[in-house]
């Protein structure tokens, strides 16, 4: 690696070299083979001799999408993720993706650069306090001004964004550190006192958990992000197959256990299946697994799964009692911890002490079976859940899918079919529109042999296609099905059962005249001007083919307008705020599960 | 109901972790009583003390939230039974000839100190505890108090052991700066 860099090379590493070379060996030692980025003014020393490296730079539109595709490409890979922006507002335009990445726990490294230290705090062109601005939404974060200390700040940066539990990691390069001459010393170890996430649980608050289980009823295993980023599918589907426990998976664990599987309950939450949310409310002990307990899960707390205990296991301890008081708290890896948990749940089996689960379990298959997410079909055009419906079903579970936030996000979670981890990418805790192309993009990039489908709405492909430009000239041939009702169709559906159906300011007009809409922008035109393949569908009997015509196309991108009927809504639903008891699978519609009291 | 806790927080002598501990207080709508930082025996690390009103079960999220930042090391809850808290109040009082010996004698039963005098006022120095701070304003009041500075509680546990033991004396020089 040391020798690809040019400069003045002598034997006991007094070798010469700019901070701006610094940083980029720095990158390369650690691991770095992509980063999405633009470049600028304060910048532009990082891209000399990042010309040269062997690390690929793609180049996006718009430094958002490259925050969003470090995410994809860390979410798709489990690798961390780079994006990189120069001072002021390249800086600022990574902060939504950053705030996203710190909400979903996503390995990413922010490089930016920074006016010089001589102008920073002096209202510079392009001065932002980047670092301030972004505190409060980053693992962590550094200010460079001494190119001596870069490469010790690029290898702490990694290992904070990458360990324990993931997350966004800042830092901010002064431009004349990146100008300035200094040495390269990679460090051997970091000294980081203030930062040891704890991996290994606690072998005492695992018995007790063990114990608790032996002794519940009604237990459920509740599923969060953290089982993905702990790659803890196998010893997760160990543990319910072993025990006969019913699972439930949140919207950032969707493939953690796969959907085929007869004890899958579904996605808990406001848009969850009913069997999941009466999994819960029901329990008599939650087994939650890199959870964070939700608001959009849990609905009022108060009422919130009224009959359970909780062992609550999660890498970060402030997450663990900060919605909901755990019974059992365990500190660990969620891997770790259901290893563990299944050695201590068959040392009490060899004991001759196990639960059982029976009648909960055959209760729950029965409310499972009565109440599946379903839809009605359109009267006339074209149901956005059957888009959904017929992408899974062709592209397959093989494929990534990467979805905006909104209704498709909703459907995209409930109607494609989820048999891996790292499947599903979307924007949960932060639900930010626009998240789909870049990440998708991002996705492709780390994961290049796998088909990618950005799954998304006509409201947040307006808002970061640009990435389309990237996607076509890079070679990343993404598939974008903007699932599209000519709305902000989340807010639209609330403002009928909600708002009287005052549809203020959520017409999207991208539509057919047929709705009297303008089709603005025409998104087959839009991603021909892209350089990307352009499909417009707008009925079932021409679905299937238009899915696979664009399964066919390998070398660009393509974009599907599927022009889909506006009043369709997302079900079930808990209204905000109200207990998950008051799910309804359709407008006034509740479930009849009252009578399944145990 | 809330009660005050003081949390010693030991940090890192980095630029920006005042800003990440405050930063954080703000985020998490955690109001600070009070605050303190400045060195400590170890020249890499500072001490901060925090006074906080808050519930037990809140006051565990403020110390595991704290605990998260990179540059938070430690951090203690030191209890009034077993610690000894001090706060330093510099108190400018309105004097005249007739009155300023009652003020002087109300500096000697605090066992406070005056720091500064001019014709018609005088400043004095006072550490304690709150109590003891109050009380010694109630009764200076009448005088008329022209300005005050106080500084924030500083407190450390009573007995042999330090809070900066073990692990943390290994901190290595190179993290300073």
């Amino acid at each position: 690696m040391t020798g690809q860099i040019t400069g003045l090379q002598h034997d006991a590493g007094i070798e010469r070299i700019s901070g701006a070379q610094s940083l980029v060996r720095a990158l390369e030692h650690a691991g770095v083979d992509v980063i999405f980025g633009i470049p600028g003014g304060a910048i532009l020393p990082a891209y000399d001799p990042l010309f040269d490296s062997s690390i690929r730079h793609v180049l996006v539109r718009h430094e958002q999408g490259a925050g969003h595709a470090a995410q994809g490409y860390a979410m798709a890979t489990g690798r961390v993720g780079v994006c990189m922006a120069t001072s002021g507002p390249g800086a600022t335009n990574l902060v939504t993706a950053i705030a996203d990445a710190y909400m979903d726990s996503v390995p990413i490294v922010a490089i930016t650069g920074q006016v010089s230290s001589h102008l920073i705090g002096t209202d510079g062109f392009q001065e932002a306090d980047i670092r301030g601005i972004t505190m409060p939404i980053t693992k962590h974060s550094y200010l460079v001004t001494d190119p001596a200390q870069i490469p010790r700040v690029v290898a702490e940066a990694f290992h904070i964004a990458g360990t324990g539990r993931p997350g966004p990691v800042l830092v901010d390069v002064a431009k004349d550190a990146m100008q300035a001459m200094t040495t390269f010393e990679w460090p051997n170890e970091l000294a980081l006192p203030g930062y040891r996430p704890t991996t290994r649980p606690h072998g005492k608050q695992v018995r007790e958990a063990a114990r608790l289980m032996v002794e519940s009823k009604r237990p459920v295993l509740y599923v969060g992000g953290g089982c993905i980023k702990a790659e803890a599918h196998v010893e997760l589907k160990e543990l319910a197959e072993t025990y006969g426990i019913p699972v439930v998976t949140t919207l950032m664990a969707r493939g953690a256990f796969p959907d085929s599987h007869e004890l899958h309950m579904g996605m808990p939450g406001m848009h969850g299946t009913v069997a999941a949310v009466a999994a819960l409310q029901k329990s008599d002990l939650l087994v939650s697994l890199g959870a964070r307990f939700d608001d959009r899960v849990t609905g009022n707390l108060d009422s919130f799964a009224p009959l359970a205990r909780v062992i609550h296991a999660d890498i970060d301890p402030a997450e663990i009692s900060k919605n909901r008081t755990a019974d059992v708290p365990i500190v660990g890896d969620a891997r770790e911890v259901i290893t563990d948990l299944l050695a201590a749940l068959k040392a009490l089996a060899e004991d001759g002490e196990s639960g059982d689960y029976d009648a909960w379990r055959t209760q729950m298959l029965s409310i499972k079976s009565r109440f599946p997410v379903a839809y009605d079909t359109a009267a006339d055009g074209l149901a956005p859940q059957t888009v959904i419906e017929r992408i899974s079903a062709i592209a397959g579970s093989e494929a990534i899918y990467v979805a905006g936030v909104g209704q498709h996000q909703m459907w995209a979670s409930h109607f494609v079919e989820y048999e891996r981890p790292r499947q599903w990418l979307n924007s949960g805790g932060a639900g930010t529109m626009g998240y789909a192309v870049p990440a998708a993009m991002g996705a492709q990039v780390g994961d290049p042999d796998r088909v990618v489908w950005a799954i998304d709405g006509d409201g947040c492909f307006q808002m970061t296609n640009q990435e389309l430009a990237t996607c076509a000239l890079e070679g990343i041939p993404i598939k974008v099905a903007v699932i599209n009702n000519s709305s902000l169709g989340m807010v639209r559906q609330w403002q009928t059962l909600f708002y009287e159906g005052r549809y203020s300011n959520t017409d999207l007009n991208t539509g057919p005249e047929s709705i009297g809409a303008r089709r603005i922008p025409d998104f087959v035109k839009l991603a021909d001007a892209y350089g990307c393949v352009g499909l417009r569908c707008d009925n079932e009997a021409d679905l299937d083919a238009t899915i696979k015509e664009a399964m066919a196309i390998t070398d660009r991108p393509v974009v599907i307008d599927f022009v889909v009927e506006r009043d369709a809504m997302v079900w079930p639903m808990v209204a905000a705020g109200t207990s998950n008891d008051d799910i309804k699978i359709a407008r006034d519609l509740a479930p009849e599960w009252e009578d399944d009291d145990l | 109901m809330t009660t005050q806790h003081t949390l010693s927080v030991l940090v890192e002598n980095t630029p920006g972790v005042l800003a990440r501990v405050s930063s954080l207080f703000m985020r998490r709508g955690f109001n600070i009583e009070s605050l303190a930082v400045g060195p400590t025996e170890i020249p890499e690390i500072s001490r901060m003390t925090i006074v906080v009103n808050v519930d037990e079960l809140p006051l565990e999220q403020v110390t595991k939230q704290l605990n998260k930042l990179v540059n938070v090391l430690k951090i203690v809850e030191l209890d009034s039974d077993s610690a000894v808290e001090r706060e330093l109040m510099l108190i400018k009082v309105k004097t005249d000839p007739a009155t300023r010996g009652q003020v002087l004698e109300t500096v000697q039963l605090f066992r406070a100190k005056v720091v500064d005098v001019a014709p018609d006022a005088v400043t004095i120095e006072a550490t304690g505890d709150s109590g003891k701070l109050n009380a010694m304003l109630r009764v200076l009041e009448p005088f008329g108090i022209r300005e005050i500075a106080q500084s924030g509680r500083v407190a450390i546990g009573r007995g042999a052991r330090s809070i900066t033991d073990r692990t943390l004396r290994t901190v290595p020089g190179s993290q300073a700066g």
